[in-house]
């Protein structure tokens, strides 16, 4: 049976995200899907769902949810106090819902990006073989007040195998792991110990595509033809900006590329807030 | 003649091969033959390869264990010397209006190169343009064949809106905005048409390697043709070169 979800508040830039769009950049679309990938597969994986389900992507700030219809949720990513019918619920643990039910949260407690996941997956419209949000792809680019979502209604409830004890600590996230960027060997000696031996802060620009930080670089290296860049790449402006590129970022660019963190460090620096420092670690 | 490219492991599950830095079609001609090969040796191992103007970049849907065993079957495959099938050239034709009114930077621009507009206008349609590729935004055309003498550094502060359908100059590139966008080129002239369409299967009609003219129009039949575009009444005209 046909399940759905009212928005009664949609929180801050909340989207459908799914694993994201595959094969499609020769039409220059980005390839979006979920800004952190572990709280979104642990949400799927929590729920027994299939590997690219859609789930609710919020930041910072989580929706309200009014459900029509029985089903199952999980709760992953970041730390909120969330309540059904304003009876506290558990994260990470499955949790059943019921005809009628509705979800709150306090505004979160660290991290940036929390994830809603759903018995089998939200049902937005699937474009490009993906239903991750995206502007001029999906027609719409975040979730509003009222917007009704789809999903498939689930009386089943089995809460064997379906909790995880506490989320991944976050004491160990200092380090991004990088590689080294196609045009990392032109920089200066200089350039490349700053680099590689100080701290870098998140700065307010961040954003889905994009997360730019504070500390600035001089950079004498003339911009490239355009090229290939992928979520992860890290460039270089020429005022001396670094810019980390994120999971809505486009397919190619012109700034000189000097990093590409590993999968797991963009899972890492996603969840970063405004003013966090970390170090880039060079790998292989 | 033998083209040293350069092979470099971009992250776990990426590498990247690099031509001299400079855009040319017999570059483009290699790339795309070199990607088509690497597309039918993987198949279902890789995601997608991405183009640049210089540069593939195969995207593996495992981690690569061994990154040198990869550069040397990916080596195998490469053929600069390879007579590529005949086919014809697709010139897709994109009207433009080239008017102050719809145009924002128009007059900058005239005023800047010290050129009037209808010398813009020649300038710029008559070149037959080459598609690199597609990239920036979904359905972005890179473009090459502008004639250097519209040549203009991009804006030191990108417009905070550029309209869908801007024709503009950045450096020494030419393209098309095909959707809303922040941007840093100057805008000579609108386009009515839709170059990106998520609804189908082909996003995008135009592919790398296909061949552009630009048409000027009156503001007269850029509203003609906008309305007839806004009904879906319009299908983007091509002839063969």
């Amino acid at each position: 049976m046909k399940g759905k979800v009212k928005i009664i508040q949609p929180g801050f830039f909340s989207t459908i995200q799914d694993e994201g769009r595959f094969g499609f950049s020769k039409y220059g679309v980005p390839r979006s899907g979920a800004m952190d990938k572990i709280s979104y597969r642990l949400a799927n994986s929590l729920l027994g769902n299939k590997e690219n389900s859609a789930c609710i992507e919020w930041a910072l700030v989580p929706p309200e949810l009014h459900f029509y219809e029985p089903t199952s949720i999980v709760l992953t990513g970041s730390e909120i106090d969330a309540f059904l019918n304003d009876k506290k619920i558990q994260m990470y643990h499955q949790i059943k819902v019921n005809k009628g039910d509705i979800f709150t949260a306090s505004i979160c407690k660290n991290k940036v990006y929390g994830y809603v996941g759903i018995k089998n997956g939200f049902l937005s419209k699937n474009v490009l073989n993906s239903r991750s949000f995206y502007k001029s792809i999906t027609d719409q680019s975040k979730l509003n007040t009222l917007d009704e979502i789809a999903y498939q209604s689930n009386d089943l409830y089995s809460n064997q195998f379906s909790s995880f004890s506490s989320p991944f600590s976050s004491a160990s996230d200092l380090r991004i792991e990088v590689y080294k960027g196609p045009e990392f060997d032109l920089l200066n000696t200089d350039s490349k110990t700053k680099l590689l031996n100080s701290d870098f802060t998140i700065s307010k620009s961040l954003n889905r595509m994009a997360i730019q930080l504070v500390e600035k670089l001089p950079n004498d290296i003339p911009p490239i033809l355009s090229s290939p860049v992928l979520p992860g790449t890290v460039q270089l402006t020429p005022s001396g900006t670094l810019i980390v590129l994120m999971r809505d970022c486009q397919t190619t660019g012109g700034y000189p590329r000097i990093f590409q963190l590993t999968e797991s460090a963009i899972n890492t620096i996603a969840q970063k807030r405004v003013g966090e420092t970390f170090n880039f670690t060079l790998i292989e | 003649m033998k083209q040293e490219l350069v092979y470099k492991k971009y992250s776990e599950k990426a590498i990247l091969i690099e031509w001299p830095a400079k855009i040319d079609e017999k570059t483009l001609q290699n790339l795309l033959n070199y990607k088509k090969s690497i597309e039918n040796y993987y198949n279902e191992l890789i995601v997608e390869v991405i183009i640049g103007y210089n540069s593939l970049l195969i995207c593996y849907v495992y981690t690569i264990n061994d990154i040198y065993s990869e550069f040397s079957s990916l080596k195998s495959l490469y053929n600069p010397d390879s007579v590529l099938p005949f086919k014809e050239k697709v010139i897709w034709e994109i009207p433009v209006c080239y008017s102050p009114v719809l145009a924002p930077d128009l007059e900058f621009f005239s005023k800047t190169k010290s050129l009037a507009i209808h010398e813009i206008i020649s300038l710029h349609t008559a070149p037959i343009y080459t598609v690199y590729f597609i990239g920036f935004l979904p359905g972005f055309l890179y473009l090459g064949g502008m004639d250097q003498k519209l040549n203009l550094a991009r804006k030191n502060t990108p417009s905070k809106h550029v309209q869908k359908g801007a024709v503009a100059i950045g450096g020494n590139q030419t393209g098309v905005y095909p959707a809303d966008s922040p941007g840093g080129w100057h805008v000579i002239g609108m386009s009515p048409v839709d170059l990106f369409d998520s609804n189908s299967n082909t996003p995008c009609v135009i592919s790398s390697g296909d061949l552009i003219q630009f048409i000027s129009i009156s503001e007269k039949e850029y509203n003609a043709k906008k309305t007839l575009i806004d009904t879906n009444n319009f299908t983007l005209s091509s002839r063969l070169l």
